[in-house]
């Protein structure tokens, strides 16, 4: 167990080095020049080529690219993510506001999606055929298919505008007033957890009848156990462990969701922080959404690989 | 593969001699949720060839009179705040959807599929450093990695493909790779390796066509995701170039009319979802064709 740990932990370690790379490269390789971009939001429109020289030793931006990246990455792990271009604030400020509102969506909408999806799942599996069974997997096939921003701006229009039960947009802190938070929260969770539970309700089904028709299962039934034991104890043990190392997946589209659906419902979280800033080319503040929402994506596949590798003894050894 | 049927035939009486295709049409063609889809996608395919010969009116033609009209004889689904006809630009827009999806599939099918047929051919180092690539191409979400090239490469309908078929990349390269460790353990590898085959050719003509099948079916189901990925960037205000009629833009425009004529943000979400569910669906049918374990349950 111990060596599957430390395998993991290095590999983890590799891809987030790797990942640094892509984010900074990502940034330097493509064509606007972060200096011009620097000179252009601070209205300086004409430049000595010997002032220019001056930015460039200043910044940085004269050594070669392994160089600059050193240097970013040794302000990065001393906390250091450099000063946003656009808002007169350094990144981690930036970052360590936008986070717990993001991370308040994502949590709750992975909690919600989980547990509607893979309760759908499951019973669409153990009823199959049933009405409920058609139902459901209908509803599935559409909540795969639905573009949440749509979903969203239906939402904003019956609930917000037509019925008036919600408030159209916006964000409040749950410490602060924690009834209007809820209040805000129903729309954009909605959006934001109905793909991750439309694909866990498939992934759920399709799991659980495939386990239904292993020989243990057969053995089960033939030994006269009842069926609340064969399903608790044999299917769902078996059939949801797939289901649920594939959380780091769906932490990762939720995210992705974030960017629309903050947008559309005016939540100033990472999402919006990053259209936002890619929009007004502030390019430190890109740099370190990217860096966070991927470090987080590779800590929870890091987290659901080991305890995978705990919970069934063959993937640690294979 | 294609024999195997007329094996099973001779082997055990019960079984009924039917070939591959026909079984395979017999299983797609099963569910009449699929035949929908395919439906849909015809029709998809059929109003982007001829949208200029189904569309009312010109998409692009301004029309201040008729700001922001509701549904009407004329307008079936009214105008637009620059007067121009909802219902010819959603007619006009399926050009956008599958010009930008299919040639974002290309672009990520290609260049993953080659990167998972090398790591997987090869292993060793080669495996470790292009899948561990993958894998970090993986870590950043695919909307934001999307985004961030589409923006930073300047928007409009080049750059929207790029960024897609880089985003899309992963999945090919990492179904590509597991298939063909699987494939290459058997047999006819070997023999075509002991009889002298580069690897190259044993690459090409042999790995490649046996591990295709799977893969048909994720270019279907990617079609969906890159549609919608698309709509998602042009709601975003990243997609193709402002006159030309994109589904994601045209429900951003429409946001803003949303107290007064909803239909405009409506129709276009409505046909967005309308065909990501019949790629769906028709991938859905398509995987319990080839894969007959699955049959069903998806």
């Amino acid at each position: 167990m111990t060596a599957y740990i430390i395998r993991r932990l290095i590999q983890g370690l590799i891809v987030i080095i790797a990942v640094s790379i892509l984010v900074f490269l990502l940034m330097r390789l493509l064509p606007a020049d972060p200096l011009q971009l620097y000179l252009a939001q601070n209205d300086i429109i004409k430049i000595s080529p010997e002032d220019y020289q001056t930015l460039l030793v200043r910044f940085g931006l004269d050594k070669s690219l392994p160089m600059q990246y050193f240097d970013w990455i040794s302000d990065i792990l001393r906390g250091q993510f450099g000063d946003s271009l656009y808002y007169n604030e350094s990144v981690g400020t930036l970052l360590l506001e936008r986070l717990p509102v993001t991370a308040h969506l994502a949590i709750l909408s992975i909690i919600i999606a989980s547990v509607f999806g893979i309760t759908a799942g499951v019973i669409c599996a153990l009823r199959r055929g049933g009405a409920l069974d058609t139902f459901l997997t209908s509803a599935a096939n559409f909540g795969i298919s639905i573009p949440i921003f749509w979903l969203g701006v239906l939402m904003i229009y019956l609930f917000g505008l037509y019925l008036g039960l919600l408030p159209l947009h916006g964000y409040t802190s749950p410490f602060q007033d924690f009834w209007m938070s809820t209040r805000q929260l129903v729309m954009p969770v909605t959006c934001m957890a109905v793909t991750a539970m439309a694909s866990k309700a498939r992934q759920a089904r399709s799991s659980i009848l495939e386990v239904i028709r292993q020989d243990y299962i057969r053995t089960a039934w033939s030994k006269g156990l009842r069926e609340r034991t064969i399903v608790v104890r044999h299917v769902l043990k078996n059939g949801l462990i797939p289901v649920v190392t594939l959380i780091g997946m769906q932490v990762s589209h939720i995210f992705g969701g974030s960017v629309l659906i903050e947008t559309v419902f005016n939540i100033p979280g990472m999402g919006r922080l990053m259209v936002s800033s890619v929009f007004a080319q502030d390019y430190p503040v890109v740099q370190g959404c990217s860096l966070l929402f991927a470090l987080i994506v590779v800590m929870v596949n890091l987290i659901v690989d080991i305890s995978y590798g705990w919970l069934d003894p063959r993937i640690r050894y294979g | 593969m294609v024999i195997e049927p007329d094996i099973m035939a001779e082997s055990k009486e019960t079984m009924p001699r039917i070939g591959a295709f026909k079984r395979f049409y017999r299983v797609f063609l099963g569910r009449k949720i699929v035949i929908f889809g395919l439906f849909i996608i015809m029709l998809l395919v059929i109003t982007a060839v001829f949208a200029p010969v189904f569309a009312p009116y010109d998409p692009y033609e301004q029309d201040m009179t008729k700001h922001i009209s509701q549904p009407s004889r004329e307008h079936l689904l009214g105008t637009d705040a620059l007067g121009r006809d909802t219902l010819s630009r959603i007619i006009y827009g399926t050009r956008v959807s599958l010009i930008v999806g299919i040639s974002a599939i290309i672009i990520a099918g290609i260049i993953g599929m080659t990167l998972g047929l090398i790591a997987g051919y090869f292993g060793g180092w080669t495996f470790a450093v292009i899948m561990r690539s993958i894998d970090t191409l993986m870590a950043l979400p695919m909307m934001v990695l999307v985004l961030v090239i589409a923006a930073m490469l300047g928007g409009g309908l080049k750059n929207v493909v790029i960024a897609l078929g880089i985003g899309g990349v992963a999945m090919y390269a990492r179904m590509m790779c597991g298939q063909v460790l699987m494939v290459r353990e058997n047999d006819y590898i070997m023999a075509s390796r002991a009889s002298g085959a580069s690897n190259a050719r044993i690459m090409v003509r042999h790995l490649m066509p046996n591990c295709f099948p799977p893969l048909i079916v994720l270019m279907t189901m990617q079609m969906g995701m890159m549609i919608l990925a698309e709509a998602g960037l042009s709601f975003l205000g990243v997609g193709v170039e402002p006159p030309i009629a994109a589904w994601g833009a045209m429900v951003t425009d429409g946001y803003r009319y949303l107290l007064t004529n909803p239909i405009l943000s409506f129709a276009p979400g409505l046909a967005i979802m309308l065909v990501v569910f019949a790629f769906n669906m028709v991938g859905d049918g398509l995987r319990d064709a080839i894969d007959p374990r699955l049959r069903g349950t998806l």
